[in-house]
This record gives structure tokens, C-alpha cells and sequence, in this order.
């Protein structure tokens, strides 16, 4: 256990203190307070807007309630809207605990969607289990080979990979809309060009009696799968020290330039399946609506996660649920769609400021706790 | 035959003229991010900036019915917006990209939240200066009527260039963005020096942004800004951290811009999905042809070396 | 309170259409009472059965366009007292209208539902319309087929391309140089078939009148219109108008560059004092109001309503100051052809800008024909490609 302490999971604080002895607090508890505390700073701070813009704080926050988690219904629609925030997060995370900040997870939605739209025209008359198998993975390897592109670019280049990754996003949109009027277009889709549809019986269901798609399903099923691989077994290991200083991790003998690859080809992957979901359980084609944002929002879960897999489940939701709440914002309280833009801003901005006070938090003495313990759960 | 030349050069024209009504929103956002990342920062939330300073001073110049307050008011929300990133950014855990991010979303939302009754109404516009008197051909006169703000652009451009190659000030800019712990020992205020330039390169954004809505296009709506400010970034590494190659990749991202519509307007229609995106795969390749691993870009600030 | 709207009925009116909240009302106001099914409503009734409407836009409500034209129409039903409307905007055409349709359903006890995007039908109220029978869903553009539908969805439109044709009569009389400017957003046949329409009004008064086209690429890229407005000045067009989420800017362009315009979508008047010809507008709070009183009065809704300047959908901006007598002549004489019936803008001969004929001479399209919808190519005159 002790060795593991070296190691530090939170990828972008390289600088951190150690903080491990003394009443210094468990890393797992120490997150929660903090996040805890952030997200009520931001509701206050949200409270106080609305309070400027002439509308009750408490009316609004009982609204965002009922939209996002009052009902069953509200549920469903809070869930449904976390799905692709669930994936698409996991592309900024995994390579963030590489040390690079990819924010083009749009672009691999996008590519990823119209590979699986794509393919699965190809599996017309397929069984739907093999037909739908082919859509996803398809899906997966286009975000991961655009993202893998970006990883490239910056270990085998020295190419910014923020840059690099944003400008893959205009591009992949414009390759979108060019094949989509162009040479992919169904032509029986005549206001809103689109490809050929994958055919109704190859589209995803639900889950059980619930209106939520499978999409979800996946998304819990990758942030688990890739917390385990993170937390759990050696690559985790890698990515956090190739993350925390690249040379050390080159004297160790880790292949670092392998292991950014496949941070990014893991994060693109998943972006790409949110993609290749969006096609396969909603809209049956792919045309522009594809670029819904998704991407974006992602970078936003992940960074409230702090690039932990598993934290990216409950601020999906969160954001899903704020995101659900929205149109009830305007219809019960005549506020503009923007509401949610700023509430998200809020909280983004508030999280951030939040890491500086990692470290700092204390136990009083008499609290029995043991730091090593909970080391892993962070 | 003679209709198509009218044709090719009305193109030219269109695409000189559309390189400076096109590229003075990206020339503020690219100086201001120069000057920013010279200090040894990166402002990724300058879009946040653009789109705040376009509502900003177009809600101020409807209600005072002086554009030029306008453009001041814009300026001071840039202030405003580049203080909190660099107040953010001083602790070393917070990470200076995600908090442009987080500033981005922010500010867009603050901005079409207030900007809301704007919309509609019709603000007093920015003067221009016509410097196409001498000609006969009005295509000639429109493409050189030039707004004010263009200059102050390009008066910048030498200014900033000046102020950081050889002013005292400037020098302080530059070792704080090339070598933080260098300019310690030297005494220098890093943190000071990084939120004025994060600040003042805020306010050149938002300026930028009041170009947008108070010149060109010149109206105030939701989906004013394309991504002008998200470029920024991109632009600077385009140019090298040099103001005056600033100006010159401003310019060719605004003719860029322009010659889709220009070709256009005289038939040719081919991929004009691909032409939109023409400037992204340009800044692309050039990235990546310039670029690597081995050694930085050159010019690049010390302290973006990992 | 008489509704000029007509609609053209499917065979299977009576089975095919919807029956509102027939329920609710019955409850409410009392077993046995039968409705007049076209008397005028009593006020205590309507208050006991508020027709409640949702209306859900893809851009802002405010845009100047095609959203705001919608707003309007919501407006114009709002300030009936009987009547409860919510409505929400920039609802993108992914599964979000699908839950923003739910929740309006269920937290609104919203009855009929207006998406009114096009991307908003398939797959989005296709999937939704069997889950919730007791809501009708209907939907502005044109799409609902008897044979594939259910019965639950109507969809209703204008043939704003008649308005338009009229711009281009007053725009053909009004360019000194005959060549017209379109900027529109993308390829696709709503767009295609003003742009035709529009070059083929001009036509009319100067054979020789051309239509320059620029597609933008998306409906809302204020930088690329204005840009697209200066180069075609640039390139001696001398009468702008557009097809994008909001003519603003163009409009405005126009304006600065001192060249005439025609507006689209909503009245664009205010936006060029000087140079503002006349333009196409909807006229959606006649449709809306023709709805609700329907709803009120519990009778069948027809499942595809569509018409345009004779039905009233559809209507032209007035003329501005600079348009000459002979222009107006011009224009509403073809106006009363239009209001007359039996005239078709689609007449043969027709050429697309390729040299082929796309309707031979003698063949006459009506504006109701679905091969319509599927337009594909320009006419002759026009300089773009699809």
C-alpha cells in the first residue's frame, strides 16, 4: 500500500503537497467535502443571480427539482440526457490523467455517429445483435482513431493537443455536412439531408419498461470499466505517472508515447460510441443533429469529476438533470434558455476554484481515521 | 468574356476587403491572446470574451447612443472576465485551460441571458473611414471603407510589438511567460504581471467582440459570434507569438473567410462545407508541419513546455 | 372569428382525424351537454376546458425569422382568454424535443403540441405520437402522410413561395442591372423552391433577370451573410433577399451598401427604411387561432392543413416608399391570380440553369403537388449550383 501512495491519481495537480500524515484528511472524504462544499458555494451563488434577475431563488431551485429528478418521468429525462455526457466525458478524462487536455470530443462524436450510420446501411438485412455490434464498434474505432490522431500529433509531434483536438471539431463537422449533402445523402430525405437509415429493427431499445435507451447502460458500463483499468491494474499506473512528469516516467521504462496513445484512443472511443448511440438508439440516420453539443458538455463532466471514471456517473446525472430542467425554466418562470449555460458556468468556475483547496482541509485530531485506507477511492 | 474578369476581380476585391472586414474581430482576439500568452498563460475562454463584449456594447450604445461608450463598456467587461481567469489561474493546482473553458460558458450565458431584449432593437453603428475617395469603382469605395476600429488594431499591432521587445514592462511579460521561477529571482510580481496580461488581453477580446455587433455583421443576436474567439489559440501559435504575424494571419483567416461567398457569388459552388472549414485545416497543417517533438515551436513562451 | 384557413382532406377524414381532450370536457363541464359544433362558445365553457398548446421552436424567439414568426403565432393565440399556451425555444432536433414534447405532456398537461422544425418529425414525433394517443401532435412542414402515420399527427405549412414570387416581381421591376441576390442557408428543396420561385417573378417583368445564389452552410452564420451581401454587390446585384434563420443581417447589408432588399419570415421594414422593397411573411397566428377554436370546439382536426396567400398562411410585407407604381401593378395583378386559384408559378416550359427541361411545355404543376417538395434544381437565370 505504501508504494501506491507515491503516485499521484489526480493527474493535473503534479504540484500537490504531500499531505498524506499528520491529520491530514483520506483523499476520498477530503474530494467529497470539498465538491460538497463547491456545490453549495455555487448554489448560493447561482441563488444570487436569480435574485438580480428579479426571480425567486427558492421557486426557481423547486422548478430545477421537478424538471430534473421530481417524477419518475423527470427521472427518465434526467437519465436520458446524461447518457452521452457520460461517454463523451470520458474522452477529456482519460487522457487528462495522461496529462493532455483533449477537448474535441465533439468531433468524435460526430465521426463516430456517421461511421455507425454508415455501417449499419451496410448491415441492412444483418441480425440486429451482429448489425448493432458492427454500428458500435465501428463507432468506437472512428472517435478513437480521431482522437488517437491528436495523441499522435502531440507525442510523435509536439502539436498542442487542445488545439489540435478543437480543430478536429470543425473539421469533423464539415466532413459531416459535406458527405451528408454530398455523396451519403438518402435522397428521400429531402429538408433535412441525412444518410440512409440503419432500418428500424437494427435500432437500440430501451432499458426495460423505461423510456432511458441503452446509451446509458454503455455509459455506466465504459466509466466502470475504465475506473478498473485506471484504479485497478498497471496501464492505471502508467497513465498516472506518464501524467504526473513524463521524464520520470521514461527513466522508469514506461513506453509513454504508447501510453498517450491509448489514453486518447480509450477517450475518443468512448466519444465515438456516444456518437455511434446517438445514431443507433435515437435518431436512426446521421445528419447535422449529431453536433448537439454533447462534446462540450463532456469536457465540463469531466473536469467536475476531476477525471475520475467513476465521478463522471453523479455529475452526468447532475448536469442531465440541470439540462432537463431547462425548458421547464422557460415555460414556468419565463427565463431564457441561456439559464442553464450560466448555472453550468457557475458551477464549473466554483469547481475549479475549489482544487486550491485541496490540502488545506484538516482533521481535527481526535478523528480516528487512517489516510492510507481509502487511498484508491479517490 | 469581359463580364467574367469584372467577375474574377470583383472576387480579389471582395476577398482584400473581406480579409480586413472578416479579420478585425480575429485580430483583437489574437493580440490579446498574444500578449496573454506571452505572460505565460493560456486564455481559452476569449470566446466568453468576444460574445460578452458584443451584447456589452451593443446594449450600452443602444441605451447611451454612442457606439465609441459602447466599445469602452465592452473593453471593461474584458477587464472584468480576464481578471477572474487570472485570479482563478494564480493557485498552481487550478488549471488555467479549464478555467477558460469554465469562463466561456459562463460569460456566453451571461451574455444571451442579459442580451435577451437586444435582439430586436437597432443600435448606432461605429463610423468608418472612407479611404476609396480616389476611385470611381464603388465596388473599389466599399471595399476600403474601413472602420475606425480596424486602425486601433493596427496601431496595436507595432505598439505591442514594441512594448515587448524593448519596453522595461514588456521584458517583465516575456520572463514571466518564459521562465517563471527566473523571474522571481529577479524580483518580478509573476502573478501581477500575468493577470494585467490576462486582463488586458480580456479587454482586447471583448473589443473585438464589439466589432462584431457594432461594425460587422453589426447587430446583436445569439449566434453572432462563429467561433472568433475560440480561434484565438490557434491564431497565436499560427503566429508565432509575434503581434505583427498577428496581423498577417488575422488578415488571411478573414480572407479565408471570404472567399467562399466571393466564389460564390460568381458561380463556383463547389464544397463549401470544405471551404468553411478551409482555415482550420490550414492552421492544422501548418501546426503539424512546423512543429516537433524534439524541439518547441520557436517563439513559443518557455513556461508551455511540459 | 371566422377562420379563412381551408385544407385539402384526405378520404379518411372522419376516422383519420383527432379528438381533443374530449374527455376532460366532458367531464368538466357535465355529462349530456352537446357542443354546437360551429355556435359560438359560451365563456364559462371555454374557461372550464382551457385549450391548452404547447409550441416548441428550434432557434430563439426573437430571431427576426422563422422562430419569431412562430412566436408570433403563438402570440396571437395567447391573448385569446380561453386559451393556455407555454412554448420553448432553442430545442435542439435530437432527443431533447422528444423529452421537452414528454414534459410539456406531462408536467404541462399540454394537449396539442406545435414543433415546429423540420427535423422535428422523423424520427422524434414519429416515435412519441403512438405512446400518447390522447395528444396531437402537429407539425409545421408539410410531411404527414395518411398511408405511414398515425392518426394522432397532422402537419400543416405554407406555400410561402407564392409571397415570395411576388418579391420577385417587385425586385425584377425595381433592379436597374437585372441581376438579383439570394443568400440562403443550405441546398434543400424549401430553399431551392424560393429561390426559383423568387428568379422566376423577376423573370416575369425581365426575361434577362438573373439570381446570383450563396449558401452559407448553416441557418444561422451572420459573418458569411454579411460577407455573401458585400460580394454580391460587389458583384453588381442590386436586390438582396435571403433564406437563413434571421434576415437582419442581410437586410441591414443591403441597406449600408445602398442596394434594394426583400425581407422573408417576418415584416423586415424597420430593418431598411430606405431600400425595402416588400417581402414574404408568415402569417401563423391565423393557422394557430383556426386550431384552437377547432380544439374548442371538439371538432375533427384535419390531419394536413396547407395553403398560401388564397388561405391566408402566407402573406407579403407592404410595399416600401421606393417601389414604383408599375411594380406594385405588377405585383398584385399576379397577387389576384394567385387569390383567384388555378395559377400556378410552376408552369412549363421550365429550365433548370443546366440547359434541361425540368417541365415541358404545357405541364403545370399545382402548388399542392408533392413532386414539389422534392425540387432539386434551379431554374434558368439562376448562377449556383445545388
Amino acid at each position: 500500500m505504501t508504494d501506491q501512495r507515491k503516485f499521484n491519481y489526480r493527474t493535473l495537480s503534479s504540484d500537490e503537497p504531500d499531505n498524506l500524515f499528520g491529520g491530514a484528511m483520506p483523499k476520498a472524504l477530503e474530494a467529497v467535502l470539498i465538491t460538497a462544499g463547491a456545490l453549495l458555494i455555487s448554489v448560493l451563488l447561482v441563488a444570487v443571480f436569480f435574485l438580480s434577475a428579479g426571480h425567486q431563488p427558492v421557486e426557481v431551485f423547486h422548478t430545477i427539482y421537478r424538471g430534473a429528478f421530481g417524477s419518475w418521468f423527470s427521472w427518465q429525462n434526467t437519465l436520458v440526457r446524461a447518457a452521452p455526457l457520460l461517454l463523451t466525458a470520458l474522452c477529456t478524462a482519460i487522457p487528462a490523467r495522461a496529462g493532455l487536455i483533449v477537448i474535441g470530443g465533439e468531433g468524435a462524436v460526430v465521426l463516430g455517429g456517421l461511421c455507425a450510420a454508415v455501417t449499419g446501411f451496410q448491415f441492412l438485412g444483418a441480425p440486429p445483435l451482429l448489425a448493432m455490434t458492427a454500428m458500435l464498434v465501428s463507432g468506437c474505432i472512428a472517435g478513437g482513431l480521431w482522437i488517437g490522431l491528436s495523441g499522435f500529433l502531440r507525442h510523435y509531434r509536439g502539436v498542442n493537443e487542445t488545439i489540435s483536438s478543437l480543430l478536429l471539431n470543425y473539421i469533423a463537422i464539415a466532413v459531416l455536412s459535406f458527405l451528408v449533402f454530398g455523396i451519403l445523402r438518402d435522397p428521400a430525405t429531402l429538408n433535412k439531408p441525412s444518410t440512409h437509415s440503419i432500418g428500424a429493427g437494427n435500432m437500440l431499445g430501451t432499458l426495460g419498461e423505461s423510456s432511458v435507451h441503452w446509451g446509458f447502460g454503455f455509459g455506466i458500463l465504459f466509466c466502470v470499466l475504465l475506473w478498473f483499468l485506471c484504479k485497478r491494474m498497471t496501464f492505471g499506473y502508467e497513465l498516472a505517472l506518464v501524467g504526473g512528469n513524463p521524464r520520470a516516467a521514461r527513466l522508469a521504462g514506461i513506453p509513454v508515447g504508447r501510453v498517450i496513445l491509448v489514453s486518447c484512443l480509450l477517450g475518443g472511443a468512448a466519444a465515438g460510441l456516444a456518437g455511434a448511440i446517438e445514431v443507433v438508439a435515437v435518431h436512426g440516420r446521421a445528419n447535422a443533429s449529431l453536433a448537439a453539443g454533447y462534446g462540450y458538455a463532456g469536457i465540463l463532466v469531466a473536469f467536475l469529476a476531476r477525471h475520475n471514471p467513476l465521478a463522471i456517473v453523479p455529475f452526468a446525472i447532475l448536469l442531465g438533470g440541470i439540462q432537463a430542467s431547462g425548458g421547464l425554466l422557460q415555460r414556468a418562470h419565463d427565463l431564457p434558455d441561456a439559464t442553464v449555460a450560466v448555472i453550468q458556468g457557475l458551477i464549473f468556475l466554483v469547481i475549479l476554484a475549489s482544487e486550491m483547496m485541496y490540502g488545506k482541509l484538516r482533521f481535527p485530531r481526535l478523528m480516528p481515521f487512517r489516510s492510507n485506507t481509502t487511498l484508491k477511492a479517490t | 468574356m469581359a463580364e467574367t474578369d469584372v467577375g474574377f476581380w470583383g472576387v480579389v476585391i471582395a476577398v482584400l476587403g473581406g480579409a480586413i472586414r472578416v479579420g478585425t474581430p480575429f485580430l483583437f482576439v489574437s493580440l490579446g491572446e498574444c500578449l496573454t500568452e506571452r505572460s505565460g498563460r493560456i486564455n481559452l475562454g476569449l470566446e466568453g470574451n468576444l460574445i460578452m463584449g458584443a451584447m456589452a456594447g451593443y446594449a450600452v450604445s443602444y441605451y447611451s447612443q454612442s457606439p465609441w461608450l459602447g466599445v469602452a463598456v465592452a473593453g471593461g467587461t474584458g477587464l472584468l472576465l480576464g481578471a477572474i481567469h487570472a485570479l482563478l489561474c494564480q493557485h498552481p493546482r487550478v488549471n488555467h485551460i479549464a478555467v477558460g473553458i469554465a469562463l466561456m460558458i459562463f460569460a456566453t450565458g451571461v451574455a444571451f441571458f442579459l442580451g435577451k431584449p437586444f435582439i430586436q432593437p437597432s443600435a448606432p453603428q461605429l463610423p468608418s473611414i472612407g479611404l476609396g475617395g480616389w476611385s470611381d469603382s464603388p465596388v473599389v469605395r466599399a471595399a476600403l471603407d474601413i472602420n475606425a476600429l480596424f486602425f486601433l488594431g493596427l496601431l496595436l499591432v507595432p505598439a505591442l510589438h514594441w512594448f515587448l521587445k524593448y519596453a522595461r514592462w514588456g521584458l517583465m511579460v516575456r520572463v514571466a511567460g518564459e521562465n517563471a521561477n527566473a523571474a522571481l529571482a529577479l524580483g518580478y510580481k509573476v502573478k501581477q504581471i500575468r493577470l494585467l496580461a490576462t486582463m488586458f488581453g480580456g479587454m482586447l477580446a471583448s473589443i473585438g467582440g464589439a466589432y462584431l455587433s457594432l461594425y460587422y455583421p453589426g447587430s446583436w443576436n445569439e449566434g453572432l459570434s462563429s467561433g472568433q474567439g475560440l480561434m484565438a489559440v490557434a491564431l497565436v501559435i499560427f503566429a508565432r507569438w509575434n503581434p505583427i504575424y498577428c496581423l498577417w494571419a488575422s488578415l488571411l483567416f478573414g480572407g479565408a473567410a471570404a472567399l467562399g461567398p466571393s466564389l460564390q457569388s460568381i458561380g463556383i459552388s463547389w464544397g463549401y462545407f470544405l471551404f468553411n472549414a478551409a482555415p482550420y485545416v490550414l492552421t492544422l497543417g501548418i501546426m503539424i508541419a512546423t512543429s516537433s517533438a524534439k524541439q518547441t515551436l520557436a517563439g513559443m513562451p518557455g513556461e508551455f513546455v511540459k | 372569428m371566422k377562420s379563412k384557413i381551408t385544407w385539402d382532406s384526405t378520404p379518411n377524414l372522419p376516422t383519420g382525424s383527432s379528438r381533443i381532450s374530449r374527455r376532460e370536457l366532458v367531464k368538466k363541464i357535465g355529462a349530456g351537454s352537446i357542443l354546437a359544433a360551429s355556435g359560438t362558445l359560451s365563456a364559462d365553457l371555454l374557461a372550464a376546458g382551457k385549450v391548452n398548446m404547447g409550441f416548441i421552436y428550434v432557434g430563439s424567439r426573437d430571431d427576426f425569422g422563422y422562430n419569431q414568426a412562430h412566436f408570433e403565432g403563438k402570440s396571437g393565440v395567447t391573448s385569446l382568454s380561453w386559451v393556455k399556451a407555454v412554448d420553448e425555444e432553442l430545442v435542439p432536433e435530437s432527443i431533447e424535443v422528444e423529452k421537452t414534447m414528454e414534459s410539456m405532456i406531462h408536467l404541462d398537461g399540454t394537449k396539442v403540441l406545435f414543433p415546429t422544425s423540420f427535423g422535428y418529425f422523423d424520427p422524434h414525433i414519429l416515435k412519441l405520437a403512438p405512446k400518447y394517443p390522447d395528444v396531437t401532435f402537429l407539425h409545421c412542414g408539410g410531411l404527414w402522410d395518411s398511408a405511414k402515420h398515425p392518426k394522432n399527427v397532422g402537419s400543416y405549412f405554407g406555400y410561402i413561395d407564392e409571397a415570395v414570387y411576388l418579391s420577385g416581381i417587385v425586385a425584377g421591376h425595381m433592379s436597374k442591372t437585372g441581376k438579383l441576390g439570394y443568400i440562403a442557408a443550405i441546398p434543400i428543396p424549401q430553399v431551392l423552391r424560393n429561390i426559383n420561385a423568387f428568379t422566376l417573378g423577376a423573370q416575369t417583368v425581365n426575361s434577362n433577370a438573373t439570381t446570383n445564389v450563396v449558401f452559407t452552410g448553416g441557418w444561422a452564420k451572420p459573418v458569411q451573410e454579411a460577407e455573401s451581401a458585400n460580394s454580391m454587390v460587389d458583384q453588381g446585384v442590386d436586390v438582396l433577399t435571403c433564406h437563413v434563420d434571421s434576415p437582419k443581417v442581410v437586410i441591414e447589408t443591403a441597406e449600408k451598401r445602398g442596394v434594394y432588399s426583400c425581407g422573408y419570415h417576418t415584416n423586415n421594414a424597420p430593418l431598411a427604411p430606405k431600400g425595402f422593397l416588400t417581402g414574404a411573411e408568415w402569417n401563423w397566428s391565423s393557422v394557430y387561432q383556426m386550431y384552437a377554436k377547432l380544439i374548442a370546439e371538439e371538432a375533427a382536426i384535419p390531419n394536413l392543413v396547407r395553403g398560401g396567400l388564397k388561405e391566408g398562411i402566407v402573406k407579403s410585407s407592404p410595399y416600401g416608399s421606393s417601389v414604383s407604381a408599375a411594380a406594385k401593378a405588377n405585383a398584385d395583378a399576379a397577387r389576384a391570380k394567385l387569390m383567384a386559384g388555378g395559377f400556378s408559378i410552376f408552369s412549363g416550359e421550365i429550365k433548370d440553369n443546366k440547359g434541361n427541361v425540368v417541365i415541358p411545355s404545357g405541364k403545370s404543376y399545382a402548388q399542392t403537388d408533392i413532386w414539389l417538395e422534392s425540387m432539386d434544381w434551379l431554374v434558368a437565370g439562376v448562377i449556383g449550383s445545388t
